[in-house]
């Protein structure tokens, strides 16, 4: 096993950060065990479930299944890195109030996908938002409040512009 | 219901979870997220058999690997066993003598990375015998079939044999008399955070962090297998990513592991499972075959009703004593059966083991049940929706009790208002009048309705307690033995306790479990978390109320009765006007004389007290009250590759008498319905070849999806159970009954033929359809 230890230079959550990890390290090894960024999930390995997803550049991506030296020069944006100080996003604060979340394992990643989305789309609609959460499953909520919440969260968002 | 009718101020309204901002910005702490100085990584050695026996274990070389601190096998935990019941206790941490399904644990390892534990493992050499296995039901029950437990005769864990009325005189006299099988999937329970727990030994206490929805269970095993007093064992509970019943309930090998590897090194040791020992090594749902027999008049009325079934509980009893009684128990509700028989066995098999699951048992029998309705209500041009508001339980008249054939308590029964509502929020008349088939693509809507037992009263310690601790500041404590794993109970009882010390959410905070500290509780299973921890915080606020009120009283020169607490401000009821605001009374009671800590205790007396042999005979009842809910669903088949498609169009009511959250209510259905019912009606099962679970992995384990969920349109029915406190029961373990029923007929509905071995995935439809044209033609 070739354990030599590789640089890793980017940037996590608006901070830069410089760490050696080895070359097998996944992305979550290191936001979990090395960064203790725990807000996100490991749970499928397999890419199936979501739970892990960050941002990486802005686009949503699966923590679990990309290495992390790949991640050289670019920009991951976590769960905790989402909200500005203690003034949640707009996606946040409306799966907040409008009753999505439950057990909350799910839900970083539910964020993750929807912030992507939005950057990506600020006019999503419910076909859209069910595209970007395909790849998010939910073992509880059975989906419904956390399409309306982002679907609320993107109408707030546009007529905040 | 948010109109005049509620009395409440903080009751029934739509408040947003206590949980929520934590969890939204990823700062909920899970048994995963917390690590120690000096913990060590543990991982779990498997066995690659489904039945043999172990000659040898050899762990020399894994001790010898630098970074391994400490090695176990199963006879280190000497002759400890532990199941559900006392009467079941079959089960061992780590294997002993021989495994009994397949990766069953067999040794642990803790070392100091997850890479070195892994390779460890690897180096422990084990001898194994392997043995004839069984896997099927029918063939454990035969002469001469392996058996998986010595002692077990035939493999029988539990066999029930009950009969009400007289069924047979009821079928002679049926107009219709129709029998069918149904099979049900194993399944997984279906939460995403797999098992993990860490432990460690300090002040010759053992403490224990893990993913438990009855904490105070394992709190009591651990004290067993350590021999430890329970005052020595801390079990403290994380937030938990939802549990469903099973491994999250009780144990597993990794939370007897982590105790013991911790011992033996004297450091912390974590273990996290992961996705595949989840899958093919933690509790799953039955696979069950029901065989119903029902009787009905020439207008559609049920006249009796028979049922046999035969459940797979795998390796281990766990709760399957509990899961045959639930199959059967209450299926006289909420349809009107006044003949019942039933005879019913849960079997031994070399099987991963079968445990308690959301709509526990009687999702089964439902729908089983729905599918005959339906077939039979064609034959005799009954509409569906028809024929189950003819055969429904009238909701009884304030004061007024319905007991059934086998003397079920049914105080509230909202199914009526539940179908009717339904079809009207789905306009099932003017559905019914549309034209079916597009092309190649069939559209069908199908009906469902059910019962679920709230309040559940096993045998054992079963009340609840809590206390509500006025700070000095005025901040209220709530603190429970209650486990929320998602389902929002701490919201409810933060409710609770802010209704009835008239303040407001800002001023509640609930903290978890900790054994240390807070009061003994069955923990989260059978929809009894509302009823009794509802009821122990309402006292338990009531008395830290009372000891402000009197303190305000002195103050006030009145008397304590004649005072309450509104909209934070402590005020005399005839003349308003005279207050003391919150903060002030507060004051005046923690800082009179030397001072007093202000604190209410509350313990749960409400429930029955089980009628005697209430799990043996089926007679009676076993919980509090029932929670009822209905459910209409349309679905897409395409009639050329079998793909079945969930539609959004779709309604849901719920009767869980008082909806203390509505929100909270309405999530808790609609998921419940979706993620445990309709995905086995439609996508979930484990493929099984030999033992091997051949699927363990969300890609080719499938689970539902965002894309196909139904999005109901929803109504609460309003209840007011005489038996909840403020007046509820349970809500989402009826639409978890519900779910697979309703999406199976919608596929009868759209087809014609009806799928009877759930999930109807592609493959079962197309061919289905194939053997009807096939059958047609001729």
């Amino acid at each position: 096993m070739n354990s030599e230890l590789k640089d890793l230079k980017f940037k996590v959550n608006g901070k830069d950060v410089e760490l050696k990890v080895k070359p097998k390290m996944l992305l979550i090894d290191v936001l979990r065990d090395e960064l203790k960024l725990t807000g996100t999930r490991q749970s499928c390995e397999v890419s199936a479930c979501g739970a892990c997803t960050v941002n990486i550049d802005g686009k949503a991506a699966r923590a679990c299944s990309i290495l992390a030296i790949q991640l050289n020069g670019h920009e991951v944006v976590t769960i905790e890195g989402v909200a500005e100080g203690n003034k949640l996003h707009p996606i946040q604060d409306a799966m907040v109030k409008h009753g999505a979340i439950e057990c909350g394992w799910c839900t970083s990643g539910m964020v993750m996908s929807a912030r992507a989305l939005l950057f990506e789309n600020p006019k999503a609609g419910r076909e859209d938002i069910k595209r970007a959460l395909q790849g998010n499953l939910c073992a509880d909520s059975g989906y419904v409040k956390y399409v309306e919440a982002i679907e609320m969260a993107a109408e707030e968002m546009r007529s905040d512009k | 219901m948010e109109g005049n009718n509620n009395k409440y101020s903080i009751l029934g309204k739509r408040m947003p979870r206590v949980d929520a901002p934590l969890k939204v910005q990823g700062q909920a702490k899970y048994a995963a997220d917390y690590e120690m100085a000096g913990m060590l990584w543990g991982k779990i050695k498997r066995a690659p058999y489904a039945h043999a026996r172990i000659k040898s274990i050899d762990t020399s070389r894994a001790e010898t690997l630098p970074g391994v601190k400490g090695v176990i096998v199963g006879k280190d935990f000497g002759d400890f066993k532990w199941g559900w019941q006392g009467n079941t206790r079959d089960e061992t941490p780590l294997a002993v003598d021989k495994v009994r399904y397949m990766h069953e644990g067999v040794a642990a390892v803790a070392a100091i990375d997850k890479d070195i534990a892994e390779e460890a493992c690897d180096l422990i050499e084990v001898e194994y015998e392997e043995l004839p296995a069984v896997f099927d039901p029918f063939e454990a029950m035969k002469e001469g079939a392996p058996l998986v437990h010595e002692e077990r005769k035939n493999n029988i864990l539990v066999e029930y044999h009950w009969d009400f009325g007289n069924v047979e005189k009821a079928f002679d006299e049926s107009y219709l008399v129709r029998e069918d099988t149904f099979c049900t999937p194993r399944m997984a329970k279906g939460y995403l955070e797999p098992p993990a727990a860490l432990a460690w030994w300090e002040h010759d206490t053992l403490h224990y962090i893990g993913a438990k929805g009855s904490p105070y269970m394992i709190w009591r095993i651990l004290g067993r297998a350590f021999n430890l007093p329970l005052s020595r064992v801390r079990v403290i509970t994380p937030i938990i990513g939802c549990d469903f019943g099973g491994t999250k309930n009780d144990g597993h090998a990794l939370d007897f592991a982590t105790c013991l590897l911790a011992k033996k090194t004297g450091r912390p040791v974590k273990i996290v499972y992961s996705q595949w020992e989840e899958l093919t090594t933690c509790l799953r749902r039955h696979g069950m075959w029901v065989n119903v027999k029902l009787g009905m008049s020439k207008d559609g009325y049920i006249k009796g009703m028979y049922t046999n079934v035969v459940a797979d509980g795998g390796a281990y009893a766990r709760m399957s004593v509990v899961t045959m009684y639930l199959c059967n128990g209450f299926s006289t509700v909420p349809y009107k059966i006044d003949n019942f028989k039933t005879d019913t066995y849960n079997v031994y098999t070399n099987n991963p083991m079968a445990a308690a699951m959301r709509g526990h048992g009687r999702y089964h029998t439902q729908y089983a049940m729905d599918g005959l309705i339906d077939m039979m209500a064609k034959e005799l041009r009954i509409d569906p929706v028809e024929i189950r508001v003819k055969n429904s339980i009238p909701n009884p008249k304030p004061g007024e009790t319905y007991y059934t054939a086998n003397k079920v308590r049914v105080a509230s029964c909202g199914v009526i208002e539940c179908l009717e509502k339904s079809a009207e929020l789905f306009e099932w008349d003017d559905y019914k009048k549309k034209e079916k088939i597009d092309g190649h693509v069939a559209r069908g809507a199908g009906v469902s309705a059910s019962a679920f037992l709230s309040g559940a009263r096993l045998t054992g310690h079963n009340s609840c307690s809590a206390t509500v601790r006025i700070n000095e500041d005025g901040a209220v404590s709530v603190q429970t033995g209650a486990t929320d794993v998602g389902m929002g109970s701490d919201t409810a009882m933060c409710m609770i306790a802010a209704e009835v010390l008239g303040l407001e959410m800002k001023d509640m905070e609930i903290k978890r479990v900790d054994t240390a500290y807070s009061y003994p509780d069955p923990g989260s299973y059978g929809s009894r978390v509302t009823i009794y921890a509802g009821e122990a915080t309402m006292r338990a606020a009531e008395e830290a109320k009372q000891q402000i009120l009197e303190a305000a009283a002195k103050e006030m020169g009145v008397l304590a009765d004649e005072l309450d607490i509104k909209d934070r401000k402590v005020i005399l009821k005839s003349d308003e006007s005279r207050f003391l605001p919150w903060l002030q009374a507060v004051r005046l009671a923690c800082y009179v004389g030397v001072g007093n800590v202000i604190v209410g205790k509350g313990v749960s007396r409400r429930g029955v007290t089980p009628a005697k042999d209430a799990f043996q005979k089926g007679i009676g009842d076993t919980g509090t009250n029932y929670g009822i809910a209905a459910q209409i669903n349309e679905v897409e088949v395409d009639l050329e590759t079998g793909v079945v498609k969930c539609l959004e169009h779709s309604s849901m009511a719920d009767d869980c008498g008082f909806p203390l959250n509505p929100t909270i209510v309405e999530t808790q259905c609609i998921g419940g319905s979706y993620h445990q019912a309709i995905s086995a009606g439609l996508y979930e099962e484990f493929v099984m070849e030999e033992g091997n679970t051949l699927n363990p992995n969300f890609v080719d384990y499938k689970r539902p999806r965002v894309y196909e969920a139904p999005f109901p349109k929803f109504h609460h029915a309003i209840t007011q159970d005489p038996f909840g406190p403020y007046g509820v029961k349970e809500c989402s373990e009826a639409t978890t009954c519900t779910g697979a029923g309703a999406v199976v007929n919608a596929i009868y509905d759209a087809t014609g033929v009806m799928i009877k071995n759930i999930p109807a995935t592609p493959e079962k439809v197309w061919r289905a359809l194939k053997d009807k044209k096939a059958q047609e033609s001729r």
